[in-house]
């Protein structure tokens, strides 16, 4: 329907990097022009704020460091939005399955005081899966069997986990004789080896940073969800009722299963947050650690296309923002970290919900040009 | 018997005051549900209406300035809502989504750079509030054993806003089931090729019902910070969008019931303030935490179905595209 109007639309004149990487940026530059906008309105120059911000975030190995740290999550909640996608479900859990994942790989290693850390390292990884999957099929049990709106049970869910997560840190695992609501520390032995302890064991040296091993879990999740979509009949039978649950029911698919599968391995992927947050940075479990990632993970999965290659690269954006813009209120008296949800909330906001906003003009210009070019070319 | 009267009637009039901005905005969103345009951002626009009313109402000391920019901010981002999702077919939750995280953002950092007092808005004094309304004849009536305390709590001194929202309840309810507007706004939401094929544009009746969403946000939001409040803080919302979503689904999309939902849920909050500590015989304390969330467990159980189907728009959530 985009297509009439020009009058002699020609289907593929318009090459395929024009849908997944020009729309993108455009819609990218159309979010931070607006961003630059709100920082001029606070009395900043928005082209030192946002070149500060890229710098504080790439412009030295330590903040490197940090920016990857960010990544991880985001690829997480990003990967995780995007198998429920896949499936044609809205998953706005990822916050109350991170959260939920957090508590499964923080039980692990309050319990395993003393063991190896790969032991713990395992044992958290599949308890945060656990935890997080366990949220995630109520949701997801409820849209199966009586057609309950997901959307509406997960973001009752993030409520319903905050309250219990608060409840258990307050009144349950709380420290013996601690005011503040959290965990006593875990044992160092069983701590996630940060990334530059684990590169000095090869001789690397790198600055130290909240950078840890669950990034590589975080990539190796990346390939997981490829093979797994596109290699296994599962992944087939998953996207198949994405695309049309009628055209799966006739092909013997069963939505229901597949809807309570997507789920489980939505809600785990995002449970992985848990492990890098709380047995590879914070070392105990704390409240509110999820931060919005779980948000964060539908903006990550929309820029990303759905597809692995497309999530590293947005989790990779949104790690930047988080990272600079945290650093911003260092430079800058008049700003502080909620900046940086602005500008990802213009991100969302363009990138997301406005992504055809230039699509029409953009197309109708690469056929305008593509006729041209084949009208010289005929005479 | 003197004092359980009074102990009830404060905690209903404590459930009104909590209920008005639920109401607000579970009107709010009955009016774009109704007309077919989900709206997650209900939480954000709030957040927005109560940072703007507050920051005009600091500013010029006057509070109908402040309710005046509440509603312009509540209306921008519907519009913006409804250029993304009715203009661009675009996702309905991705952009409530980004409203509420953007405005989450924008109003702390609007707030740190104008005001700079941590990301919230200087104390309001009196005049910049919105007043309440004191009926005559409290003290002609307080001889009377009943009448005179229930008079007193519940209807003295309550803000202007509670009896506009008091208004509006009655209104909506009578332009959804009554007038050309509401008829026409329901079939939008439930058939829109239908109302395409009548002749009437389906984009514009749902512009109409988001800017009444704008609008009745805007004030909810007014009232937090400039009505119940004496200021914006920093998520003072907290989550209110949300639960009136749910007290919007628990009702059915109806005036009525989403009224009662809203005010059920106001009323385990007023509750819940008293119960705190309290031990209750044979259960002994019951952790805050349990109380507080039984509104969204609650919702989650009636959309199981198990206290009764909620049955949305049939459109609701679904871009219309003309056929060409």
């Amino acid at each position: 329907m985009l297509l009439s109007g020009s009058g002699k639309g020609q289907p593929g004149a318009v090459p395929g990097w024009v849908g997944y990487a020009l729309l993108p940026v455009l819609n990218l530059v159309a979010a931070f022009v607006l961003s630059g906008l709100v920082i001029l309105v606070i009395g900043e120059n928005p082209v030192d704020v946002l070149s500060l911000l890229v710098s504080e975030a790439l412009g030295y190995p330590e903040a490197i460091g940090y920016t990857l740290y960010y990544t991880t999550d985001y690829i997480f909640t990003g990967l995780a939005v995007a198998i429920a996608f896949h499936c044609g479900l809205f998953n706005i859990g990822g916050e109350g399955q991170a959260y939920l994942g957090g508590l499964g790989a923080g039980l692990v290693a309050l319990a395993l005081t003393g063991w190896p850390w790969p032991v713990v390292a395992v044992l958290a990884v599949l308890a945060s899966a656990l935890f997080g999957a366990a949220w995630a099929f109520i949701p997801a049990w409820l849209q199966a069997k009586r057609g309950s709106h997901i959307v509406i049970t997960t973001i009752m869910f993030n409520f319903i986990a905050a309250s219990i997560m608060t409840w258990l840190l307050v009144d349950v695992l709380i420290r013996p004789g601690s005011q503040s609501p959290e965990t006593r520390e875990f044992d160092p032995g069983v701590w996630l080896p940060s990334m530059d302890r684990a590169l000095g064991w090869f001789g690397i040296a790198i600055p130290a940073s909240p950078l840890n091993l669950s990034f590589l879990w975080a990539l190796a999740c990346c390939l997981l969800f490829h093979i797994f979509l596109r290699r296994t009949r599962w992944g087939y039978e998953l996207r198949t009722v994405g695309r049309n649950e009628r055209a799966a029911v006739y092909a013997g698919i069963s939505p229901a299963r597949n809807i309570v599968i997507a789920m489980l391995i939505s809600g785990a992927l995002a449970g992985f947050v848990g492990v890098n947050e709380i047995l590879g940075v914070q070392h105990r479990v704390i409240l509110n650690f999820t931060g919005g990632v779980g948000f964060v993970g539908i903006a990550v999965a929309l820029m990303g296309r759905n597809h692995p290659v497309g999530i590293i690269l947005a989790a990779l954006l949104f790690g930047v923002l988080a990272q600079g813009g945290g650093q911003l209120s260092f430079e800058y008296p008049t700003i502080n970290r909620e900046l940086v949800m602005v500008i990802q909330g213009l991100v969302i906001l363009f990138a997301g919900a406005m992504e055809n906003l230039f699509k029409p003009q953009v197309e109708a210009l690469f056929r305008r040009r593509g006729t041209a070019a084949a009208e010289t070319g005929r005479s | 018997m003197e004092d359980a009267l009074l102990l009830a009637l404060q905690l209903l009039g404590a459930t009104i005051r909590v209920a008005t901005p639920l109401v607000l905005a579970a009107f709010a969103g009955m009016y774009c549900e109704r007309a077919g345009v989900v709206d997650i951002g209900l939480e954000g626009k709030m957040l927005a209406g109560a940072f703007f009313s507050a920051a005009v109402a600091s500013a010029t000391l006057n509070p109908w300035l402040g309710l005046l920019a509440g509603i312009a901010a509540g209306v921008a981002l519907a519009m913006v809502h409804g250029f993304a999702c009715i203009t661009h077919n675009g996702n309905q939750v991705v952009s409530g989504m980004a409203i509420n995280i953007l405005v989450a953002g924008l109003a702390p950092t609007l707030a740190y750079a104008w005001f700079k007092q941590g990301g919230q808005t200087p104390l309001l004094p009196n005049q910049a509030r919105i007043p309440a309304v004191e009926l005559p004849g409290v003290e002609a009536l307080s001889g009377i054993p009943v009448l005179g305390p229930v008079y007193r709590e519940l209807f003295n001194g309550n803000n202007i806003l509670i009896w506009v929202t008091l208004v509006l309840v009655i209104a909506t309810h009578w332009v959804l089931y009554r007038s050309r507007f509401g008829l026409r706004l329901r079939a939008v939401g439930e058939n829109p090729a239908a109302v395409d094929t009548a002749g009437l544009s389906v984009a514009t009746l749902r512009y109409q019902a988001l800017l009444v969403t704008g609008v009745l946000t805007g004030m909810a939001g007014s009232y937090l910070s400039t009505g119940h409040g004496a200021g914006f803080v920093r998520d003072m919302t907290a989550g209110k969008g949300y639960l009136a979503l749910a007290a919007l689904i628990f009702g059915k999309w109806r005036p009525g019931p989403t009224l009662f939902a809203c005010l059920l849920f106001a009323f385990t909050d007023a509750v819940q303030v008293r119960l705190q500590g309290v031990v209750l015989p044979g259960i002994g304390v019951i952790p805050v935490q349990f109380i507080q969330m039984l509104p969204y467990v609650l919702t989650v159980l009636l959309l199981a179905g198990f206290v009764g189907k909620a049955i949305a728009p049939k459109a609701s959530g679904i871009p219309y595209v003309k056929e060409r």
